[in-house]
């Protein structure tokens, strides 16, 4: 591979930018204050860092003559387990009460899951009398 | 849909046993012409045609990716600013989408998209709770974006 081929050197452009956004996940989860606004970072640079990156090596591939379905199937993957694992690890986040950044502005779920146990508990008030 | 799909596969291994020629192209003008016949008698079968499904994954799938960059966009602009300036939330979502599948396709591509996790749906599936990275700015993406999910799936989904 080498840098004339004008082909050759999109697909470098590519898989480069796949790379930045990969290094840009990781910057914002340094930088960024809480559990979850570190989720989003790292849930970023997993779709589109890996997106790029397969998509350049997938490009570069084909111009060498073979059709590589595998590194779709790898696209298709990335994207079906990285949103549950995200989800997961901020549900489980919160429900163990792992507080937000203190910038955060408002919390529906926290009121909502309140409303939940009062109600839970008055019912169970009510069975005990 | 897998229904169809099958019929169409039958119909093009069928055209290529009455042509006696093994190979990909006579499979292949059968498929074609199986979809044809299925586009023709496709409501005896009660569904809807399944190019149009087919069509309706497409579009989702594009309109994923183009939220996929826009809303990039705006998180890396958040990240790589000197100071962060960030009013991060869990806001309520209400949905009108129903069922299992079509609620988690939905929160799927919610948090595909950078800068918003889903992370409750709550018991009735009718209310997701969405961390976002920016509330001022990106609640009004992510209620835009979901409109337009919403639509998508609605066409992959329902007949």
């Amino acid at each position: 591979m080498n840098g004339s081929n004008p082909i050759e050197l999109s697909i470098a452009v590519v898989i480069l930018m796949g790379t930045i956004f990969g290094f840009l996940g990781s910057i914002g989860f340094i930088r960024l204050p809480d559990v979850y606004n570190r989720a989003h970072a790292l849930a970023k640079s997993s779709t589109l860092g890996v997106l790029f990156v397969l998509v350049g090596t997938f490009l570069f591939f084909l111009f060498e003559g073979y059709f590589s379905i595998k590194l779709f199937l790898g696209i298709f993957f990335v994207f079906l387990t990285s949103p549950v694992s995200t989800h997961l690890i901020c549900r489980s986040a919160h429900h163990s009460h792992v507080e937000l950044a203190k910038e955060s502005v408002r919390d529906d779920l926290k009121e909502a899951l309140e409303k939940d146990t009062k109600k839970n508990t008055n019912i169970a008030g009510r069975l005990m009398e | 849909m897998a229904v169809q799909v099958l019929i169409n596969l039958f119909i093009g291994f069928l055209w290529m046993f009455f042509q006696d020629d093994w190979s990909y192209i006579s499979f292949f003008s059968g498929y074609l012409l199986g979809l044809a016949i299925l586009f023709v008698f496709h409501r005896f079968i009660s569904t809807k045609y399944y190019l149009f499904t087919i069509h309706a994954i497409v579009q989702l799938i594009l309109i994923f990716i183009y939220e996929l960059f826009t809303s990039s966009i705006l998180v890396i602009g958040k990240t790589v600013k000197p100071k962060i300036n960030i009013k991060p939330g869990i806001f309520a979502l209400e949905t009108s989408l129903q069922g299992d599948a079509e609620v988690t396709m939905l929160s799927l591509l919610i948090t595909l998209t950078p800068g918003s996790v889903v992370v409750e749906v709550s018991p009735d599936n009718k209310v997701l709770y969405i961390h976002a990275m920016d509330i001022p700015e990106l609640s009004d993406a992510v209620l835009r974006s979901k409109t337009k999910f919403e639509k998508a799936i609605k066409r992959v989904t329902r007949q």
